[in-house]
């Protein structure tokens, strides 16, 4: 089968690929309908994630159809419509137990690597490197999904599937932000990042009863997004000092909950964006955390600061000084879709969640290396390139 | 202030390292040998359903080599699975990192058990498909890395 596949930093290219068969008997086979470029994937092409190897097919926002399944899958049938959480977890460990799904103590078959990185394995993604599993992505024609009853979920007959898509990684990732970082009625809420991630955490603070919503970015088109599909405010970080925004809209507080959906390649105003560069690219830091130096100052004395955006490693200038100071509370996480995805399906359903404005080039997988240029570069406005592989 | 924190955080990588490789090797060379340290996983299963008599088999499977023992975790969080192994004491840091120490066989069949006793199988991922593997230096460290992880950890 075609496939996208990562050859090595800022390349990728469409290969013939063997096609999955199950391994496990909790796995289904998928015929891929619908895979997303994600901004977290630029982390893979940019090398800043390194347990890549050449060869590797990329992709972990998707949807299709399943067209085979193990003999211990119980819910999940052939023919099903279904979406599939881009984390791969067991459902059966205390974590998942929890509703921490992305914690998995059973998802990751390489938790050598991740140990070694942060102390603890968590469960494994699809196309993500081989720190999260080795599992081969979703920029192809089939993709095999373990523990299948616990990750794909039956779409609503009234969901499109181009709105579907977005319940994979990004809607569940804002809802996580949201949900996690404790958002509720009153308050005033800030999403640094306008990317797909940051509108879905600003809709998600919406709809958990956030009075404000405050989506920061620097591309008009995204903030013309947030504005007319989002339903939130927004401040172009080039245009206005945006703490000083913040505690203008905020009598002077700042905001109570501050969600960062920008990761490691974050992009700043002044001297400190250079800094961070030069840092990033001679390896004396592996992330540049510009976004999250900002969120820390802007957030209000004792609130909630969460880190959403992708991390790998170490950051330097960190302000644990304000941290401490000001009493903030910090969290991460990366998402716990299995426990938002069917609220956000419903919720799709009934027109409270859409997303088919994210998905502004939808192509065939051919074209997917110009695909990633065009998202990575933000060519002719682009916010998501989709891949189209039923076609 | 770059030049000094990147001096400081080698100077402190140096010495980390050669701490592991001046601690006494598991095997040759007559350091001090004896039981390794518990390593342990929580299995979210009551302790009366996990018998250490009748452990899944991976763990079954190192028979005299290793001691274990299960005792119930806090809160819900289920039963604590302990294992070691009879003989040499924990590997270096750096052994143990690749997947190279005495207790690696140990560290993989406690993992499966887990799985095992908790989803009923273990998560298998190759073969995987991928697309032409082009030979290079950091593709074949991250192979290895890979090909270790199952066994490799912090402890």
């Amino acid at each position: 089968m075609r496939a996208l596949t990562w050859r090595g930093v800022d390349e990728v290219a469409v290969e013939d690929v063997p096609e999955p068969t199950i391994l496990n008997g909790h796995d289904a086979i998928i015929e891929v309908g619908l895979s997303a470029t994600c901004g977290s994937d630029l982390h893979l092409l940019g090398g800043y994630i390194p347990a890549m190897r050449a060869g590797d097919v990329l992709g972990h926002e998707f949807m299709g159809r399943v067209v085979e399944v193990g003999p211990e899958v119980r819910t999940r049938q052939v023919g099903d419509r279904v979406v599939v959480v881009s984390f791969t977890s067991c459902g059966r460990c205390w974590y998942c137990r929890q509703g921490l799904f992305s914690l998995c103590d059973n998802g990751n078959p390489n938790p050598g690597i991740t140990e070694a990185l942060w102390g603890q394995a968590i469960g494994g993604c699809y196309g993500y490197s081989h720190a999260m599993g080795g599992y081969a992505g979703s920029h192809a024609r089939y993709i095999r999904v373990p523990y299948a009853d616990q990750g794909a979920f039956v779409i609503p007959d009234g969901v499109s599937d181009e709105r579907a898509l977005v319940a994979s990684d990004a809607a569940p990732t804002g809802w996580t932000g949201a949900h996690q970082a404790g958002v509720s009625a009153g308050d005033t809420v800030a999403v640094w990042g306008a990317g797909g991630v940051g509108q879905m955490a600003a809709r998600a603070a919406a709809l958990m009863g956030a009075e404000r919503v405050v989506v920061i970015d620097r591309y008009a088109n995204r903030l013309d997004q947030v504005r007319t599909h989002i339903g939130a405010e927004t401040l172009d970080y080039e245009q206005v000092d945006v703490p000083a925004a913040l505690r203008e809209m905020t009598g002077g507080r700042g905001p109570d909950v501050c969600i960062e959906a920008v990761g490691m390649e974050a992009h700043t105003k002044g001297v400190m964006h250079l800094v961070d560069q030069v840092k990033q690219q001679t390896r004396l830091q592996t992330d540049r955390p510009g976004a999250v130096r900002e969120v820390i100052f802007a957030c209000r004395k004792g609130g909630m600061v969460f880190t959403l955006g992708v991390f790998g490693g170490l950051v330097d200038s960190f302000p644990l000084g304000a941290v401490m100071n000001k009493a903030l509370t910090l969290r991460g996480a990366q998402q716990h879709g299995h426990r938002y995805i069917p609220e956000i399906l419903e919720r799709m359903s009934r027109d409270e969640v859409k997303t088919e404005h994210l998905a502004t080039h939808v192509m065939p997988l051919e074209d997917g290396p110009a695909g990633y240029r065009m998202f990575k570069q933000k060519e002719d406005g682009c916010v998501r390139s989709v891949f189209r592989l039923d076609g | 202030m770059a030049v000094q924190t990147a001096l400081t955080r080698a100077l402190h990588a140096v010495r980390s390292v050669r701490s592991d490789v001046h601690r006494p090797r598991r095997s040759g060379g007559g350091g001090p040998r004896g039981p390794s340290g518990w390593m342990a996983v929580t299995v979210l299963r009551q302790p009366s359903e996990v018998d250490v008599h009748r452990l899944p088999a991976p763990l079954a499977d190192l028979g005299d080599r290793v001691e274990v023992r299960i005792q119930p975790a806090s809160r819900d969080r289920g039963t604590e699975l302990s294992a070691r192994l009879r003989g040499p004491p924990p590997g270096s840091r750096l052994d143990r990192l690749g997947g190279e120490d005495a207790e690696a066989d140990l560290r993989r069949a406690l993992r499966e058990a887990k799985q095992l006793l908790e989803v009923g199988e273990v998560l298998a991922v190759d073969p995987t498909p991928h697309g032409h593997r082009t030979r290079t230096p950091g593709g074949a460290l991250v192979e290895r890395w890979t090909t270790a992880a199952p066994r490799a950890g912090v402890r």
